[in-house]
């Protein structure tokens, strides 16, 4: 049972950190870049959620119609005026880049909201559905967890399916290529970012009923994502979505097994296993683009 | 129809195309020969806007300085890049409808079309193109190219690493092609099956037009015959 427990908690968990990581992997696939700030653009969102509940009183889950749209096109704008002017400048460059923008975040967000960390307290926080042998399921996590599911099919489908998502995979499979079929690149890498932008700040206001709200939460996250990533395979979407499924899980089961301090040594010992034995991740190809 | 004029262009500080000026009319299959290096693709990728250049081109007398790729592709440039390039995690129709990209309303015609001038295509509808053989992508990225409703098509190095009975089938191809009325800039290493399909030809060296001529002209050069041919 406490198995059991552990495996279900670790999905719902493991699915809103899929979704940090489907967002760094998209913006990696498309634009060949590691974007650093994807942390503090969670920290943004989860701020946006707060925000959005305490003085608009409106509930976090349903506070995402108002989050996307802006985070997107907040995403967007910081592609069209920093983040493009790196895309073809070697990675160091564009790491300075993205860490500073990160940085810019995270001490704007200090300076504006102090170092206290908030709390958001739905009526529901710390309620949790009790399933006949003894497992409960936090109610919070399985929202966000149905959230994610429903957010993570529209994008497979918008991918698969509709012209922009084409064109999106084309850049990513082959830029110059892409640019010969009349995509307009740049305009693609500013769609990627700010859809990578929305899918983060998404998966920041999912946590935030669960989670201290603080200025500095995106740095463990930020690790998170890029772990995720590597382990699902750079630039691969779907990587990303088992990645982060199987991060989720991986923390359950050492938090119950071990002891919840352990459990980041695990995921990391499991991401140095992952570079050793696989380094092109779970599903990325061997000597694809770098 | 294309009109270069004292084109320049090349990789950061290294210069590739020094002065270049080439003419090609309408329904013409005009080929660039040269070895390796000569400087072919770069004048390729130059047309289409791949990367920068100085110097005039003009497609119908409107110049092309300094617009973006995807712009002169909207135009009917239509540049099939060397080692094809197709896309390696979609399936050929896939590859197929993102050369249709800016065509969407011609697709199924387009396609079906393709698919006439490259049967095997039409069987391997489905599969991924990373999977296919170098000819097969060779079909798919002429066959992508042609989903853009090209006026100019621009061919780099089609018989690249083909099999000769592949190498056969693109230049029939290619003649095919320029029969439904679309001009075709040849850049190819296989300096015989392209002069020999060509119209007019030109030769290449260390970035520079060294000669002009019909392509039989070029066949019964002394020069082409001992630098390329080996005779």
């Amino acid at each position: 049972m406490l198995f059991l427990q552990a495996l279900l908690s670790g999905i719902l968990t493991g699915g809103v950190y899929a979704l940090a990581g489907i967002g760094m992997s998209l913006v990696f696939g498309v634009m060949n870049i590691s974007n650093f700030a994807h942390g503090d653009l969670m920290m943004l969102g989860m701020y946006l959620a707060y925000f959005a509940f305490t003085l608009l009183h409106i509930d976090p889950y349903l506070s995402l119609i108002l989050i996307m749209p802006i985070a997107f096109l907040f995403g967007f704008m910081m592609e069209k005026v920093f983040i493009n002017r790196v895309i073809y400048h070697p990675h160091q460059n564009q790491i300075l880049l993205t860490v500073g923008l990160g940085l810019i975040m995270s001490n704007t967000a200090l300076l504006a909201f102090t170092s206290d960390p908030k709390i958001l307290t739905t009526s529901y926080s710390s309620s949790a559905f009790n399933i006949p042998g003894g497992i409960f399921l936090s109610v919070p996590l399985l929202i966000s967890f149905l959230i994610t599911c429903g957010i993570t099919a529209i994008l497979s489908l918008f991918l698969l399916k509709t012209s922009t998502g084409m064109a999106l995979r084309a850049t990513s499979q082959n830029r110059e290529a892409a640019q010969l079929m009349g995509i307009n690149v740049a305009k693609m890498s500013a769609i990627a970012f700010g859809i990578g932008t929305a899918l983060a700040a998404t998966a920041g206001a999912l946590i935030a009923p669960t989670y201290y709200i603080h200025p500095l939460a995106g740095h463990s996250f930020l690790l998170k994502a890029f772990t995720i990533c590597v382990l699902g395979g750079l630039g691969s979407v779907a990587g990303a979505g088992v990645g982060g499924l199987i991060i989720g899980v991986v923390e359950a089961m050492s938090s119950t097994y071990i002891s919840s301090d352990w459990k980041d040594v695990v995921v990391f010992v499991l991401f140095l296993a992952v570079l050793l034995l696989r380094p092109q991740g779970l599903f990325g190809k061997k000597g694809g683009q770098a | 129809m294309l009109d270069i004029q004292n084109l320049h262009a090349g990789y950061g500080e290294m210069p590739v195309l020094r002065a270049i000026t080439i003419a090609l009319v309408e329904g013409e299959i005009v080929s660039v020969v040269g070895s390796n290096g000569a400087g072919k693709s770069t004048l390729l990728k130059a047309i289409s806007g791949i990367i920068k250049s100085t110097g005039t081109i003009k497609f119908n007398q409107e110049s092309l300085h300094a617009l973006p790729a995807h712009t002169i592709v909207q135009r009917g440039i239509v540049h099939v890049p060397e080692g094809r390039k197709i896309f390696p995690d979609m399936t050929v129709v896939e590859n197929l409808m993102m050369g249709g990209y800016l065509h969407q309303k011609d697709r199924q015609l387009n396609l079906e079309k393709v698919f006439a001038l490259f049967p095997k295509l039409a069987e391997r509808r489905n599969q991924l193109g990373g999977t296919m053989s170098g000819g097969e992508q060779q079909m798919l990225a002429i066959g992508r190219g042609l989903m853009g409703n090209p006026k100019l098509l621009l061919l780099d190095e089609p018989s690249l690493g083909l099999s000769p009975l592949f190498t056969e089938v693109v230049f029939g191809a290619i003649r095919t092609i320029n029969s439904t009325g679309v001009t075709v800039l040849l850049v190819e290493q296989n300096v015989y099956q392209s002069l020999k399909i060509s119209h007019r030809g030109y030769v290449i060296e260390t970035g520079s037009i060294v000669l002009t001529g019909t392509g039989e002209e070029l066949l019964d050069n002394k020069e082409v015959k001992r630098a390329f041919l080996g005779m």
